[in-house]
């Protein structure tokens, strides 16, 4: 039978490592800035590419989908001999992962833009580029942002199995928390965890909402 | 595990995939508790065991709710909220509580293991049944009705075969996480193939790390394409999603298009 005397959160040594709360998130958000946006940086291209030619769509998606199928430990060690036992494995892994999501999103966005509007836009005399960036991207948008979010929230969470492999992040608590089983310390990662999840994503609905004023107009006009 | 540096440099600079091959023909390798074919059994069984749970849970669950068509709001939520927690904490964390309220016996490795498993199984689950039998055409339902179906025959005989892709996606997008996530239970001592990355990395020993890494791709890409191939034979093939779906949702879906779009 095990015995643990103390109790189950020590709300004393949570206010001793305000520090160490602190850096950890901040390391946390810049592990999961990186493969966003690197994924948005690969995905963008890429998505616009396989919207044009259809070919190339399946290709991509299957691509996409068996890196996304391989779990992450898995991945951040079979990258290991090409990086060193580090940080990098991980975040390569974790921009792999965000690829499926947004280049679907990315497709289905500017699939989705009305046929009437892109010849609009082309009887006004824009260029294919110019329609892109100034009509189907920014009509596009609430279907890429959704991706995005949902990118952002599962590399948040993937983030913590990274700190099996390296060192940083909120997985720090977990794992030092698991090798002398101190639950507070556990707890601890797991929560800012999610709440660093649940800030994110309100936060990009807030910024969402903030570049694409129109939806906002006709969310609004639905529910009056 | 504690530091990066010297240590890993070495290790990586002698791995070659001879070093590999090497490990995946030695004799000593393929037989015993450590061998693969018994780190795969402990991976698989308690995959299947979870998906199982979880399926005898969320499917009454999801069926009661998406039938009594008020189910957004949680399928939404569960959703969310099975994106938002991550599964290695969960993990830790489940053992954590187990070890002060049960034996250590029990509370080490495969009962943690489990009830983690199981629960990061509900979600995907419960979600997708949801969605599927609340997106049964009311105006068909509606039609059943006045045919004379009584209630249980328009969730078992119109709800349910018209729902069945997306459920399948589901229970393939719960068994499909619960096999990544089984790997770590290896940290708690609950064996499988994560035992070799796990004890790998505690020992250096950087070609059974990866070797136990190319194992677990090697069982999740297998388990993806098996459980399509599933998928295909228990759909009926009138409610076959349509290709022009299929394209939008994940091939490794994490959730049904609806949800992701909120």
């Amino acid at each position: 039978m095990t015995v643990i005397a103390e109790p189950f959160i020590q709300w004393s040594w949570i206010f001793a490592h305000g520090h160490e709360m602190w850096t950890y998130t901040l390391q946390h958000l810049v592990l999961t800035v990186v493969p966003v946006v690197a994924g948005l940086a690969i995905s963008l291209p890429l998505g616009i590419l396989a919207q044009r030619h259809r070919r190339l769509y399946n290709p991509v998606i299957w691509i996409a989908g068996f890196l996304y199928t391989i779990p992450s430990l898995a991945l951040f060690v079979l990258l290991i001999p090409l990086t060193g036992l580090s940080l990098t494995p991980v975040e390569i892994a974790l921009t792999t992962y965000t690829l499926l999501i947004l280049i679907r999103n990315i497709v289905t966005g500017i699939d989705e833009v009305p046929a009437e509007v892109v010849d609009a836009a082309t009887g006004m005399g824009l260029t294919r580029r110019q329609t892109l960036w100034r009509v189907q991207i920014p009509l596009a948008m609430p279907a890429i942002m959704a991706g995005v979010r949902v990118a952002t929230v599962s590399t948040i969470g993937l983030v913590t199995v990274g700190a099996i492999i390296g060192r940083g992040g909120l997985g720090q608590f977990i794992t030092d928390g698991l090798q002398i089983l101190f639950t507070t310390e556990i707890l601890l990662g797991a929560v800012l965890s999610v709440l660093l999840a649940v800030l994110a994503d309100a936060g990009l609905l807030g910024l969402q909402r903030l570049i694409t004023p129109w939806t906002r107009k006709a969310l609004a006009g639905a529910t009056s | 595990m504690d530091e990066e540096g010297p240590r890993g440099g070495n290790v990586v600079n002698n791995f070659t995939l001879g070093h590999l091959i090497h490990w995946f023909t030695t004799a000593a390798h393929w037989s015993g508790p450590d061998g693969i074919p018994n780190r795969v059994f402990e991976h698989v069984l308690i995959s299947v065991e979870s998906v199982t749970i979880a399926a005898a849970i969320a499917l009454p669950v999801g069926m009661y709710v998406g039938h009594r068509r008020k189910g957004e709001f949680i399928a939404v939520t569960t959703a969310n909220v099975g994106r938002a927690v991550p599964s290695f904490a969960l993990l830790v964390l489940v053992f954590t509580i187990m070890l002060r309220i049960l034996p250590a016996n029990l509370a080490y490795g495969f009962g943690p293991g489990v009830v983690t498993l199981t629960l990061l199984g509900i979600p995907p689950i419960l979600t997708n049944t949801i969605v599927g039998i609340q997106g049964v055409d009311a105006d068909t339902v509606e039609a059943a009705r006045g045919m004379g179906f009584r209630e249980r025959e328009v969730l078992s005989r119109l709800e349910l075969p018209l729902a069945m892709p997306l459920i399948m996606g589901g229970v393939r997008t719960a068994a499909l996480q619960i096999v990544a996530t089984a790997t770590l239970i290896a940290l708690i001592g609950g064996g499988g193939l994560g035992t070799y990355i796990v004890g790998g990395i505690a020992q250096s020993d950087t070609v059974q790390t990866i070797a136990g890494a190319a194992l677990v791709a090697l069982l999740a890409l297998f388990t993806e394409f098996g459980l399509a191939l599933v998928e295909r034979r228990v759909t009926p093939r009138h409610t076959r999603t349509p290709r022009r779906w299929r394209r939008i949702q994940p091939a490794a879906g994490i959730a049904p298009p609806t949800p992701v779009g909120l």
